[in-house]
């Protein structure tokens, strides 16, 4: 088992972006020319240097802000703006401090006008099953950072999207939350085949999470490589970070990565 | 306060102060100011007179309904400011001006207009209140963390839901900050249009006590003033130690 480099080819893209560019104002090109598919029920991660613009691909998908160039299309139909066929997970949580667990996880579907009876039941159920049962009226600020991203993981799945696009989620939660948080949040994508987009800066989160990787370069990036690691799932967590593919696949990335750093 | 080594407490130079205004007032001195026991006496006298009573109903009323205004205007029109670059660029300067202006210059005008009554009064209070509630909502609103303004968006939100759900709750801190502020200033708003107008509440007492050189009565009425005025920005302060805790918590 070793990890393969493949031409991007999905197997049934859910998104699908192309020729995609975006110049801020003031001149500064982040995306230029980026074409990818992301497979349905798949994780996919994009991966590249820090400031490489991972995050500003993910926001144009997300419909949050605009491209200069290109279109983005999810199920085939083309992004304007927020929907809710995508739900947003932040990379510092974004959850409304004066609320409680329960009104944050319910946030969207209290939006979207779900009475509140039917919206409190639906995010109970999603508080339990990421693991924070019984914390239901407590505020964020009385939460670590692993559980206020787990309420942010909460939120995102209680509107039910198809697609959800998650912005370092981990990157402000320590390392020992980090590393169960990332098994937890497999086993519970797993059984609901969710796609998932997935922005990080680290190698080795990316390898273990991910069923592609998409390699961005330096600002203004382009798909570099696309990578599909070839771990099987369900093994026993710690066996996979020992296994030769994985090894192999953090390796070979982190070569693919050098070069941008100088 | 220590002084010799002594713990002294905060009023002790309030105490100090009255005991000099007794000696100047008994002294005969200053024909204006009589001594400061008379004035307590004729507190207790004029307050519970119909008259003063009444005045201080309209005072009240008028009071309420000027702040009620500024909040439900200047909360809003803040919250915009904050949030729409066109909105802040059109509004932002006038704000400014009216918040440094000699507001009491402009009463006369507003008496113009809309006569010698109840109206003109509760627009002068608005006057005086408005402009730092606005600009209080404004700085909280510009405040938002960015990611929560995404999120409202990413979930979502419709403009409204975005102001009602998130931007209001986001810039409480900042917003009760301003409505204090603006209480305060709104005290000034209530007595300097009734001493312009000066036929309608306290400000008419003032003309009755001031016209008849009843210095006596005219000082009592000062002292209840101070004291009322002491007493809301205390309540609005103590109000706003309670949320503080929650700006703290913010992220």
């Amino acid at each position: 088992m070793t990890a393969r480099a493949r031409p991007a080819i999905a197997d049934t893209p859910i998104i699908e972006v192309k020729n995609l560019s975006k110049t801020y104002e003031g001149g500064v090109e982040a995306l230029n020319d980026v074409s990818l598919d992301v497979p349905q029920g798949k994780l996919t991660t994009l991966l590249g240097p820090s400031g490489c613009g991972k995050t500003t691909l993910l926001k144009i998908i997300a419909g949050l802000i605009p491209s200069t160039k290109g279109e983005v299309r999810v199920s085939g139909r083309m992004v304007t703006g927020p929907g809710p066929d995508r739900a947003f997970v932040f990379q510092d949580f974004a959850l409304m401090p004066w609320a409680t667990v329960l009104r944050n996880v319910a946030f969207g579907l209290e939006l979207r006008g779900v009475g509140r009876e039917e919206r409190e039941a639906v995010a109970r159920r999603h508080i339990a099953e990421v693991g924070l049962a019984g914390f239901e009226h407590r505020h964020p600020h009385e939460l670590s950072g692993g559980m206020r991203q787990r309420v942010g993981l909460a939120r995102a799945l209680a509107v039910d999207a198809d697609v959800l696009l998650m912005d370092e989620p981990f990157s402000s939660v320590d390392e020992q939350t980090r590393r169960k948080f990332q098994e937890d949040m497999l086993s519970l994508l797993s059984a609901r085949g969710k796609t998932v987009l997935f922005v990080t800066h680290s190698i080795e989160e990316a390898v273990y999470l991910s069923d592609r990787i998409v390699l961005l370069s330096r600002r203004p990036s382009r798909v570099a490589e696309v990578i599909e690691p070839d771990i099987r799932r369900g093994d026993d967590p710690e066996a996979i970070r020992r296994h030769p593919a994985y090894l192999d696949t953090v390796e070979t990335i982190w070569q693919g990565l050098k070069r941008y750093l100088d | 306060m220590k002084l010799f080594g002594y713990h002294v407490p905060m009023m002790t130079s309030l105490i100090l102060w009255i005991a000099l205004w007794e000696i100047l007032g008994q002294s005969g001195a200053a024909l204006v100011l009589p001594p400061f026991s008379a004035v307590v006496e004729r507190v207790f006298e004029i307050v519970p007179t119909p008259t003063y009573l009444k005045a201080l109903a309209i005072t009240a009323e008028a009071y309420l309904l000027g702040n009620l205004i500024a909040i439900v205007v200047g909360v809003p029109v803040g919250v915009l400011m904050g949030r729409s670059v066109i909105a802040d660029r059109l509004l932002l300067p006038w704000v400014n001006i009216f918040l440094s202006a000699p507001l009491s210059a402009l009463v006369p005008v507003i008496m113009v207009l809309f006569g010698l009554g109840m109206t003109t009064i509760v627009l002068t209070v608005v006057l005086f209140a408005v402009w730092i509630i606005v600009l209080d909502a404004r700085a909280g609103a510009r405040g938002i963390s960015p990611s929560l303004v995404e999120m409202a968006r990413s979930y979502g939100a419709t403009p409204w839901q975005a102001f009602s759900k998130i931007y209001l709750w986001a810039a409480l801190p900042e917003i009760l900050a301003g409505i204090r502020l603006g209480c305060i200033r709104a005290v000034k708003g209530v007595i300097i249009g009734q001493l312009l107008v000066s036929i309608v509440g306290f400000g008419h007492l003032f003309e009755i006590y001031s016209s008849n050189f009843l210095m006596e009565h005219f000082w009592a009425l000062v002292v209840t003033l101070f004291i009322f005025a002491f007493a809301i920005a205390e309540g609005l302060g103590y109000l706003e130690r309670r949320v503080e805790y929650y700006a703290a918590s913010r992220n």
